[in-house]
């Protein structure tokens, strides 16, 4: 399986980056919460881009992430994104009534 | 045709995404869907991590990594078995534990509940097993572990493509 490193994570602009692993499942979903934070405390993010171009994979540890960072963000106005998600994580996201905090959008 | 298999295997996150794969490469023979691959593959990973961080609360791999170096460790852990029963087109899985058990099945199961906030567990576990599989069962008995049962009929929007 495919880890992640620091470049998976980019600012642009005011908006943090995240390019998610192939699977995102418990195993790897503390070090995507914890390395997203670090960057939304250090720069000014504002708003969190979640990118599943290479996800083929998620269950509920995905949602346990997403929902942290949009209740760290939200709270100063900052949304939460999702971007290239394959019709499975579109289900996943709906399943779990998260595109109603998460704009999904289509490419 | 019946057909059975059975793997037993540490309960540490390293090994969620090698028990999903098992039960999908199970069941490729079938010919299912993507969908349904990703459905059971999707529900296999709910049971066998809530049997990881829960049922023997090993949350080695969450929220203790080092710029994503994770040091090796040897924790001693408890075994994962799952058992997936195939009757022609009908698969039963079944993942059980020998860890703590729960008190209260049907609380664990209410959407949004976790027991564990802290490591931004959705809570959304159990209700992934019940919207992906056809049938969920849950027996827990505290101090002795948690069996989760459920299956799924396979090929159903398939032999409804090919009739068609």
């Amino acid at each position: 399986m495919d880890h992640m490193g620091s470049e998976d994570f980019q600012v642009i602009d005011n908006c943090l980056m995240i390019r998610l692993p192939e699977e995102i499942d418990h195993h790897q979903a503390g070090f995507i919460s914890e390395t997203a934070d670090r960057h939304l405390l250090r720069k000014e993010v504002c708003h969190v881009v979640f990118d599943f171009e290479n996800t083929r994979f998620m269950d509920s540890s995905g949602i346990g992430i997403i929902m942290g960072r949009y209740r760290k963000i939200s709270c100063f106005g900052g949304k939460v994104y999702a971007i290239h998600a394959d019709r499975q994580i579109q289900r996943i996201l709906k399943v779990s009534g998260l595109n109603k905090i998460v704009e999904v959008l289509e490419s | 045709m019946r057909n059975e298999m059975e793997i037993i295997f540490d309960a540490v996150s390293d090994n969620e995404s090698f028990a999903r794969v098992a039960v999908a490469a199970f069941v490729s023979h079938l010919n299912p869907t993507l969908e349904e691959l990703a459905d059971i593959k999707t529900a296999v990973s709910e049971a066998v991590t809530n049997s990881i961080i829960h049922g023997y609360e090993n949350l080695y791999g969450y929220g203790r990594t080092d710029g994503g170096q994770q040091e090796q460790r040897n924790v001693p852990t408890g075994k994962v078995q799952i058992r997936c029963v195939l009757e022609k087109d009908l698969l039963h899985i079944f993942v059980t534990d020998r860890g703590k058990g729960m008190e209260d099945v049907e609380k664990a199961m209410e959407p949004l509940f976790t027991t564990k906030p802290e490591l931004e567990r959705s809570g959304m576990g159990f209700a992934f097993m019940e919207a992906f599989m056809d049938d969920l069962e849950v027996i827990s008995t505290p101090g002795q572990g948690t069996e989760v049962r459920m299956s799924k009929r396979l090929g159903v929007e398939e032999q409804i493509g090919s009739e068609a």
